[in-house]
């Protein structure tokens, strides 16, 4: 496969990825105050909906029919968008895709304006643009931040939710030559929009990605809170948009659906400040040159799997990040992807064809809350199963048979498969646990990859009898009796003999 | 009734003293316990990690057994999840139109043991008595597969003398996770210290789940903390009576 | 699109990578739809169950009373006028605000300007340093949803272009009590005629929280939003 743009060597696997983090005390806080108040604001107002679940039903529906006539959905936009004066182009994959920009986004000032776009994140459209000596400039006051600081999103929807006010200041007070800046969030606010005011009058090329695509007009529509997007889709000459061909959905009417479930879900607003919806090129009102370009960059891969393909009816709304009690306590940068939380871990080892971050299907409890918030009703846990399959089924034939956890399964498959072999594996048990066994009648450490319970919790040993064992032991006249009334079952039949 | 006991394997081995409870509860309510001694593991273990095709036989092997049991009781959520999410894709996968067949037509028939009690025998109170100040874990998979809701606080609101504290966060998933507290224990440690602040945080004296997976996760917890709270599968807090408690008393 | 070879991307030209991109799709599609698509794609669409509330419920006066306090919920300020009177409610908006030179839209009712007070500038083919340097502008609606608190704009017809409810720091914008619908669907539904025109949804005025959850109104767009409300 050709590369996509996402650096392509093997990033830490997601626990060595998490370890530094989880002893980041201060990253940790912002993100759990984060998704804390994100959820609680989603908690209210998806409760005032009396239709949630029936709206989460359609939205599943429309995302699944547009991705099942997704080739009839993507011609019929590209014909009414071409109709309207718009172009499109097509991208196979990241590299493609920053090539088609990198030729429309020159310009003499040598800077464009950029759009939040998790799209262009994972083409990597920003390094290729500085690659060719195009300066982009990120508007969204998150993004900006975390470009400010050379760091990486950690959030769909609130990508700079690791850094608090002080650390945000500090990089507006080097960047903005700004030595009095105050840290309310206020002051940084309008730190922001004066910085980005000259840059949006004066900057000819816009870069978005798009939250959808309507097939019937050939409309774009860009969901947003600050304006920035408006800006960037209004004032320059140019407007480039990146979309996945995944961002397609059938009609403008469909929006009724979209736009109920996707502010809700992401921000817990009832909707957000601005949307924004245009097709094509509109004489006299904003930019008079339009291109979309939509980007496979191996989603079609996605769509091949009947088994997770409904990973592509993602809206990208970070629902299930805020949702997910892992993501809760690393953030965002321990997938090590632009797409993180559950749906990264499903997401990113697909795009990256099982061949990177194959530990990210493990790094769920499979608790179930993201799929209980998807407003599209993706079923995460299910997908990240499925992809656990893969994972193993993916390992070279030649260690496949032979790899510890394949010998473990196997092993414990075979056990389970006997009555005889469960029984002497229970006995087995209660000698083999013996030296292991402190004085305070627990086991205190274990050894090899068991060690990892045992670094933060105890486990209570083998009891000296089986639930089978004592079934079988007590007396025939106690079952008797049982299902007679008046039901007594003596104290001694009934309490586990410890030796 | 003639009911059928799923004990689930965990339990069978480490934790006797639920199914003990669920026999002893049960029995008093008049009915008779069948325990299919070959009974083993549903295979949620192998299912989760990514072993489908490791993961058949055991089913199959559960489907055997329980086949024509009138009722199956599980004192386990997260088994009984595994079976109700699970196991039609799985026989589906497997193309064995019998198995798919049996498998729906047993799963109707399976319940987890509060569930039992409450939808299918309709009983919220079993006339237990457990002295002790309890707060309760909603698990995940009781909370999101099972979707018990309050029907095991509903049975526990009918223990004499128990007083039940409410816990913040109860549906705060503890970190076990299967395999999940073994290839990601720091990121599970994490999240059980999360959980721990608000289960100790109730002062109660026993916290309670439907899952013993949990409970074993928060118990190994408070217990190498040398905490003053034990954890208690809610089969032995129902089991439990004025004469004899039903609870591994001398493990503390 | 059979497995084999991965194409060299590199030396392809733009009209492969569309065929190969439908191709791909419609491989994978094959692959893994296991009820092969029997419908047409209009057939299959109105097949997609749409029982979500898409009616209002409420009686004219409880939905302006929503409409009201969903606005107000976002910080905007919202003033109640009748028809006769909506340049008298204008004029005492704008005074309070202490707004001189107000940009006009081209849905703006010459009737509901007021007379003395501030300086009224039509879009003339202004420059946008000309629409910055106004104090705030002045639009109609087209449509508005109550339960979001919604505004629904629509360009260059009847409101002319989008760049004027963006670039002044003030929107004051006077919304016909008729045009008040309740539910996003309702809505959604009313701008469809201006489906392939510029749309602009506006709740609230311009807001951010991407500093410590903490909701900040006014980053980019205007920062004071007033709605008049004409009953």
């Amino acid at each position: 496969m050709t590369p996509t743009s996402e650096r392509e060597h093997q990033p830490l696997d997601f626990p060595s990825a998490a370890l530094p983090l989880l002893h980041d005390a201060q990253m940790r806080g912002n993100v759990r105050h984060a998704t804390g108040v994100i959820q609680g604001k989603r908690f209210r107002v998806v409760g005032e909906m009396p239709d949630w679940q029936l709206l989460r039903e359609a939205g599943r529906q429309i995302r699944a029919h547009s991705l099942d006539y997704l080739d009839f959905y993507l011609e019929q936009f590209e014909q009414r968008c071409t109709a309207a004066g718009g172009h499109v182009h097509w991208a196979r994959d990241a590299a493609e895709a920053n090539r088609i920009v990198l030729q429309l986004a020159q310009n003499p000032t040598g800077r464009v304006i950029k759009i939040k776009s998790m799209t262009t994140e994972e083409t990597g459209l920003n390094h290729a643009l500085e690659a060719a000596g195009i300066q982009p400039i990120e508007t969204d006051l998150a993004e900006l931040i975390v470009q400010l600081g050379h760091d990486k999103p950690s959030h769909i929807v609130v990508p700079a939710l690791h850094k608090n006010r002080h650390q945000v200041r500090e990089l507006f007070v080097r960047a903005m030559n700004l030595p009095h800046l105050g840290d309310r969030p206020e002051d940084l606010a309008e730190a922001a929009r004066v910085y980005l005011r000259q840059q949006f009058l004066s900057t000819p090329v816009a870069i978005s990605g798009a939250n959808f695509l309507i097939a019937e007009t050939g409309g774009v529509c860009i969901v947003e809170s600050e304006g920035n997007g408006r800006m960037c889709l209004t004032l320059p000459r140019k407007l480039i948009s990146v979309a996945g061909i995944d961002k397609i959905i059938p009609r403008f009417r469909d929006l009724e659906v979209m736009l109920q479930l996707l502010p809700r879900s992401a921000t817990g607003e009832r909707m957000n400040p601005y949307n924004s919806v245009w097709t094509g090129v509109h004489p006299g009102d904003g930019p008079q040159e339009f291109h979309v370009v939509l980007l496979d960059n191996r989603r079609t891969e996605v769509l091949r799997d009947p088994e997770a393909r409904e990973t592509l009816h993602c809206i990208r709304c970070g629902a299930c990040q805020n949702a997910c009690p892992v993501y809760r306590q690393t953030g965002g940068h321990a997938y090590g992807s632009v797409y993180a939380g559950p749906i990264g871990a499903i997401l990113t080892p697909q795009l990256a064809l099982m061949k990177r971050g194959q530990s990210l299907p493990y790094a769920s409890t499979l608790c179930g809350a993201c799929y209980e918030v998807c407003p599209v009703k993706i079923n995460i846990p299910e997908v990240l199963i499925h992809l656990r399959g893969r994972v193993v089924t993916g390992r070279p034939r030649s260690l496949r048979a032979l790899h510890p956890e394949a010998i473990i399964m196997r092993s414990m498959q075979w056990m389970f498969l006997s009555e005889t072999r469960f029984r002497l594996a229970q006995q087995f048990g209660r000698i083999a646990q013996r030296p292991w066994i402190r004085r305070s009648g627990w086991i205190e450490r274990l050894p090899s990859i068991l060690g990892g319970w045992t670094r933060t919790r105890d486990l209570r040993p083998l009891p000296p009898q089986s639930f089978r064992e004592w079934f079988q032991a007590r007396p025939r006249s106690a079952i008797e009796s049982a299902s007679k009334s008046p039901p007594q079952v003596s104290p001694e039949s009934s309490e586990v003999p410890h030796g | 009734m003639r009911i059928a006991l799923f004990v689930t394997c965990y339990n069978d081995t480490l934790f006797p003293e639920v199914g003990i409870a669920v026999v002893r509860v049960l029995e008093r309510l008049g009915h008779t316990i069948d325990f299919p001694y070959a009974q083993t593991c549903c295979g949620q273990m192998h299912y989760n990690t990514g072993y489908l095709p490791e993961a058949l036989p055991l089913v199959r092997r559960f489907v055997d057994i329980f086949r024509d049991s009138e009722v199956v009781c599980v004192p386990s959520s997260s088994c009984v999840g595994m079976m109700r999410e699970h196991y039609e894709k799985i026989a589906l996968a497997s193309g064995d139109k019998t198995l798919q067949s049996d498998v729906s037509a047993l799963l109707p028939r399976v319940y987890e043991f509060t569930e039992l009690l409450v939808h299918r025998l309709g009983i919220e109170d079993v006339g237990a008595v457990y002295p002790h100040r309890v707060t309760y874990h909603a698990s995940c998979h009781s909370l999101r597969n099972l979707h018990l809701g309050d029907v095991p606080i509903r049975l526990l609101r009918n223990v004499r003398d128990l007083e039940l504290i409410p816990m913040e966060a109860t549906d705060l998933c503890c970190g076990f996770g299967g395999t999940f507290s073994i290839k990601n224990a720091d990121v599970s440690g994490a999240m059980l210290e999360e959980k721990l602040q608000y289960v100790q945080k109730t002062q109660a004296e026993v916290c309670t789940a439907c899952d013993n997976s949990c409970l074993m996760h928060i118990g190994g917890a408070l217990h190498r903390q040398r905490a003053k709270m034990r954890t208690e599968h809610i089969a032995t807090i129902l089991g439990s009576d004025s004469i004899s408690p039903a609870t591994r008393k001398d493990a503390y | 699109m059979a497995e084999a070879r991965e194409p060299d991307v590199s030396a392809n030209d733009p009209l492969s990578a569309r065929a190969e991109t439908l191709a791909r799709i419609r491989s994978a599609n094959r692959a893994s739809i296991s009820d092969a698509r029997t419908l047409s794609a209009e057939e299959a669409w109105r097949k997609i169950p749409r029982n979500y509330r898409d009616a209002g419920l409420l009686t004219e006066s409880d939905r302006i009373e929503l409409f009201t306090e969903r606005l107000r919920e976002y910080g905007a300020g919202v003033y109640s006028s009748q028809p006769a009177q909506v340049a008298g409610t204008i004029a005492e908006i704008l005074q309070k605000r202490n707004k001189q030179t107000m940009l006009l839209s081209s849905d703006v009712d010459p009737n509901w300007l007021p007379q003395t007070g501030a300086r009224f500038v039509s879009d003339n083919e202004l420059s946008y340093a000309e629409m910055e340097a106004c104090d705030g502008v002045l639009t109609g609606c087209t449509v508005a949803i109550a339960i979001t608190g919604t505004l629904g704009l629509c360009h260059p017809s009847p409101l002319g272009r989008r760049a004027l409810t963006l670039l002044p720091d003030y929107h004051l914008c006077v919304v016909d009590s008729a045009v008040i619908l309740e539910t996003v669907p309702e809505g959604i539904r009313a701008i469809e005629p201006h489906r392939t025109q510029p749309i602009t949804l506006i709740s609230g005025p311009s807001a951010t929280a991407d500093i410590e959850m903490t909701r900040i109104q006014g980053v980019h767009g205007p920062r004071v939003l007033d709605v008049v409300i004409v009953a």
